[in-house]
């Protein structure tokens, strides 16, 4: 009796496993055609994104420009990532793609070591690895596509909040730590430019929020009470530019102190449409993922090696060459304004 | 426990265990461990035929480089939930261990001595966590969801951002070689021994038996004899120690010491222990149920990676298969004819009779 009960539960338990091995095998058979195929019919051209985690909207940017550029060439593309942004997450990722056999692995790194040893083994087993947006050391990758060199971050900077206050008056500079290697280096290369180009343009402070939005927002109220001629503030860095123009867009200097440096349009976009910030600069993530591509592709058919001096063509951004520590760059900064800015989401 | 089974068996012949009235084979079939052995074989099976490039050496290359230090946290986790404790700071030892490994090596230390120093900071991390849950008799999930966040901070105070990365060649390279004409990693070896150092502890020695005495019954454990306090101060001291080494692997693997080292591993450990068969009330669970556990995350993850479905997704999949784990034990109690399966730690020495 307790048998024959036992017997029939099993055999409804067997039942619904079965059913549950059906459907789980059917999802997988649905979701691997367009996956897998071509990933490794030799001659394809396969190039998968690895951002630095998914669900980034800045990577999502980018990943959308390499996209596009893929299709252009012809070529697979494929976008996988890790779910958290931790050192080594990266690595069964870089893995994959060797054991895929793509051709080409454009990656953005999360440590410049901690991937290393597994770009090594995937370029050993014949992937090119481009690196875009945070290098790794260059021993591991064939090719940095850089966004932004210093120099064209500083002029660019100086080049919009000279264009916002006439080319004349007192400005000052909101950065992030005072120790923080990047914004020195653009605040140094800023004081040359306005030095030499601008005469008139007078720098009276340099204050550092620490990349902190209550003590960047807390520095520019204190910056505007200080220097009640102030004219305008560069802000370098993503934090320090949103407070400040949070802070602007409330007080009654709205409109008369300009606000521009280094943003990022979803932060920055209630502000310039409400008119606080005219202009601000980033590089284009877009444009980054479609150059990156490009080069992994000019990699992949042997157009350059990754050495000094190659060139190749990058569809519509133009011809690129590869400059000094196998790296290529990008271009100027791309300058946010009221006109443009509903383009992007990032 | 064994008092109590000596003398149930003594009292009645004429009356038995409903477990053990089972013909033997349904007795090996129908239990939570051959039912993950049986997924991660299905598992296999299906992936090798319908996902390209799975069904390789490298695969397994791969997938037992992953496993290796979430399997050596699982180990005495095992033992710990078994208890009806938990330890949820490994992953913050294994930080703490690798920002220590690091900067034991960058300064100066020879490699072996660098492991020893670092393995005693895991063992007082360790004696830490047992010594606030047998001496000063606070919840075991309390304490270590406090040094969790304290020991991670301690390695985050070490070194900051910063990262050490200048270890010596030969010992990373351990990490990455493979027995000659196989796909499987040297260091496995390591492991596999001790797998059975902790299969034979906790199956085969009294030791083990007291662990899960204590997990059924802490009041009837410590009456029959067991050292209560003695057996959760050596599993953490275990713990402790084993996420060291998994620190130590972790950084060589990545030729990286970095504090954010393993971030959110406690959960994967965890989830492969549970999802090995291993009861979190305590009491019930066995080592190939855990190994097969861990293997089985490791392969779905492998399988999903290399069909290119997002890792959110395979996330969710884990997520529900540990759920069905959790449950599956009421399941199969169902499944047997028996009433409802008791859940709370304790009553499982209560013995259930049937008439023949």
């Amino acid at each position: 009796m307790l048998f024959h009960t036992t017997g029939r539960r099993v055999g409804a338990a067997t039942a619904l496993a079965l059913s549950l091995a059906l459907v789980a095998t059917g999802c997988a058979s649905s979701s691997s055609p367009d996956s897998t195929d071509g990933a490794s019919n030799s001659g394809d051209l396969t190039i998968t994104f690895l951002p630095k985690n998914l669900g980034n909207p800045y990577f999502d940017t980018s990943s959308t420009g390499g996209k596009a550029a893929v299709e252009e060439i012809g070529g697979t593309f494929a976008e996988v990532g890790p779910a958290e942004a931790a050192p080594d997450s990266q690595v069964p990722f870089i893995q994959t793609a060797a054991q895929q056999g793509v051709s080409a692995l454009v990656i953005s790194a999360n440590d410049p070591t901690a991937v290393g040893s597994a770009l090594k083994e995937a370029r050993d087993a014949g992937t090119k690895v481009v690196t875009f947006d945070s290098d790794t050391d260059p021993e591991f990758r064939d090719l940095f596509v850089n966004q932004a060199d210093s120099v064209g971050i500083a002029t660019v900077q100086v080049d919009m909040i000279a264009e916002q206050i006439g080319d004349k008056g007192e400005i000052a500079i909101l950065s992030a730590a005072a120790n923080a290697t990047n914004q020195n280096a653009w605040i140094d290369l800023m004081k040359e430019d306005l030095a030499k180009n601008h005469p008139n343009i007078k720098l009276v402070e340099t204050v550092y929020g620490d990349d902190d939005d209550q003590t960047s927002f807390d520095k520019t109220a204190a910056l505007l009470q200080t220097h009640p001629n102030l004219k305008g503030i560069i802000s370098p860095t993503t934090v320090g530019i949103a407070a400040a123009a949070r802070y602007l867009s409330t007080s009654d200097k709205k409109g008369e102190v300009a606000v521009t440096g280094l943003g990022t349009p979803n932060q920055m976009r209630e502000y310039v449409e409400d008119g606080t910030v005219t202009a601000f600069a980033l590089w284009n993530p877009e444009d980054l993922g479609y150059l990156s591509a490009f080069a992994a592709a000019a990699l992949v058919d042997g157009t350059i090696t990754g050495k000094e001096g190659d060139t190749f063509k990058a569809g519509k951004l133009g011809e690129f060459t590869v400059g000094a520590d196998n790296t290529v760059l990008l271009g100027d900064p791309f300058e946010f304004n009221k006109d443009n800015i509903g383009d992007f989401d990032f | 426990m064994t008092t109590i089974w000596a003398s149930a068996k003594a009292n009645s012949r004429t009356k038995t265990y409903a477990d053990y009235a089972k013909p033997l084979w349904q007795r090996y079939i129908l239990n939570t461990e051959a039912a993950v052995i049986l997924g991660l074989l299905v598992v296999a099976l299906v992936a090798s035929v319908m996902v390209r490039n799975f069904a390789s050496d490298i695969t397994l290359y791969y997938l037992l480089r992953d496993v290796t230090a979430i399997l050596l946290m699982a180990l005495p986790m095992t033992l710990i939930i078994l208890t009806g404790d938990i330890d949820l700071s490994v992953a913050s030892i294994l930080a703490l261990s690798s920002v220590t490994f690091g900067i034991l090596v960058q300064n100066g230390w020879p490699v072996p001595a660098a492991i020893v120093g670092t393995l005693l900071v895991g063992l007082v991390c360790g004696a830490i966590n047992g010594f606030l849950v047998t001496v000063v008799g606070l919840p075991s999930l309390a304490v270590t969801i406090g040094t969790m966040a304290a020991f991670r901070g301690i390695a985050q105070g070490i070194l900051g951002t910063k990262a050490v990365t200048s270890f010596p060649v030969e010992w990373t390279n351990l990490t990455s070689i493979k027995i000659p004409g196989t796909g499987i990693p040297v260091l496995t070896i390591l492991v596999v021994v001790l797998i059975l150092v902790f299969a034979v502890l906790m199956h085969f020695t009294a030791f083990g038996r007291g662990v899960y005495a204590i997990g059924l019954s802490t009041e009837a454990a410590a009456f029959s004899g067991i050292n209560v306090e003695r057996t959760k101060m050596i599993l953490f001291l275990l713990s402790g120690v084993m996420a060291s080494l998994a620190g130590i692997y972790l950084t060589l693997k990545t030729n990286t010491a970095r504090a954010e080292n393993g971030t959110g591993l406690e959960l994967t450990v965890i989830a492969a222990v549970l999802l090995g068969g291993v009861s979190i009330f305590g009491g019930r669970g066995s080592m190939h149920g855990v190994i097969a556990g861990v293997l089985l995350i490791g392969t779905i993850e492998s399988a999903l990676r290399l069909a290119n479905v997002t890792s959110d997704v395979s996330r969710i999949i884990v997520g529900t298969l540990l759920v069905v784990s959790v449950v599956s034990p009421s399941f199969l109690g169902w499944l047997r004819g028996k009433p409802k399966r008791p859940t709370s730690p304790g009553i499982e020495t209560q013995a259930i009779l049937t008439k023949s």
